[in-house]
């Protein structure tokens, strides 16, 4: 059950990505190139994708668990530090390059475009470069189990927004 | 840029952000692709099949949108392959190192005002200008 709802949000995630155009590299460049022409484009898809993630929020940060497993797995690290600052820097050059994040990079395989198939090669390299590194290791950052991505603790979501929020 | 492209760049993200919410919803997960990722590199069990139905998600609307619009994976940019390959493999150590990238920081992240978030949103957006301004303008083609 909970696989569907993983394949069922995929499939939706990236039917929105095609609609938003946010699988045509362009369109991202676009967005990025403040000096020449510039595409608005990537705002749009954000407002609409924050806004709505944003209301249902709103509702689900009350719920006391998620409706099928036993509690809300939310990054509860607070903590602005070189790691996220570097590790930000350095994904942005990477989208300016290649004008692909995660998302569309995957979802775009399908069109089996050369481009396509090279960048997410050299992505999931990546990725596998950063688990090669001691930051990488599961065992890295016994103090801070919330990062949103490697093992994170299980809490109610109530539990979590009971700490002073960052915002 | 036209009335129908804003209004299909904004139903575009509203489907993100209705599948963003799902996750979370159903399963208490956040929808951070380069997270998703991550995990389904690493076997942990019960941890690890669900990424891989994700990913098999993205890519079946991947095909959808394929079959009705080959148009919206046209690549208009043009790198050299070297740059290509130096790009993919920055988003994917930085998307990691900086534990998330324009979904789960992004999206997920700013819609629950989390300070990180937006540090990391507007920061790699920065970047991402400054190397288009030099790739694009100061060396013209990279």
């Amino acid at each position: 059950m909970r696989n569907g709802v993983a394949f069922g949000t995929g499939l939706v995630f990236a039917l929105g990505l095609g609609l938003g155009g946010m699988t045509q590299p362009a369109r991202i460049i676009g967005f990025l190139d403040v000096a020449g022409q510039w595409d608005p484009t990537l705002v749009f898809v954000l407002a609409g994708a924050v806004g709505t993630h944003m209301l249902a929020w709103r509702w689900i940060r009350r719920q006391r668990h998620p409706v099928l497993a036993a509690g809300f797995q939310i990054p509860r690290e607070r903590l602005i530090d070189t790691r996220l600052v570097l590790g930000a820097a350095l994904f942005g050059v990477g989208w300016g390059i290649g004008g692909y994040c995660p998302g569309p990079a995957i979802t775009a395989l399908v069109s089996g475009h050369p481009v396509a198939l090279a960048f997410v090669g050299a992505m999931l390299a990546g990725v596998a470069l950063f688990d090669l590194t001691p930051l990488g290791s599961p065992r890295a950052l016994p103090a801070r189990p919330a990062q949103p991505d490697t093992a994170a603790q299980a809490v109610p979501a109530h539990e979590e927004l009971s700490a002073p929020t960052d915002a | 840029m036209t009335g129908s492209t804003i209004l299909s760049s904004l139903l575009g993200g509203v489907l993100i952000g209705l599948a963003s919410s799902a996750l979370l919803l159903f399963n208490g997960r956040i929808a951070g692709i380069s997270g998703i990722l991550g995990g389904a590199l690493r076997p942990v069990a019960g941890e690890w099949g669900w990424r891989w139905w994700f990913v098999a998600g993205l890519l079946t609307g991947g095909l959808a949108v394929y079959a009705v619009a080959p148009g919206a994976f046209a690549i208009a940019v043009h790198r050299s392959w070297p740059l290509l390959l130096a790009g993919g493999v920055l988003v994917g150590f930085g998307a990691r190192l900086g534990s998330g990238c324009t979904s789960g920081h992004g999206v997920c992240g700013l819609s629950r005002g989390s300070a990180r978030s937006w540090v990391a949103t507007a920061v790699f957006t920065a970047a991402g200008m400054v190397t288009v301004f030099v790739l694009n303008h100061l060396l013209a083609g990279g």
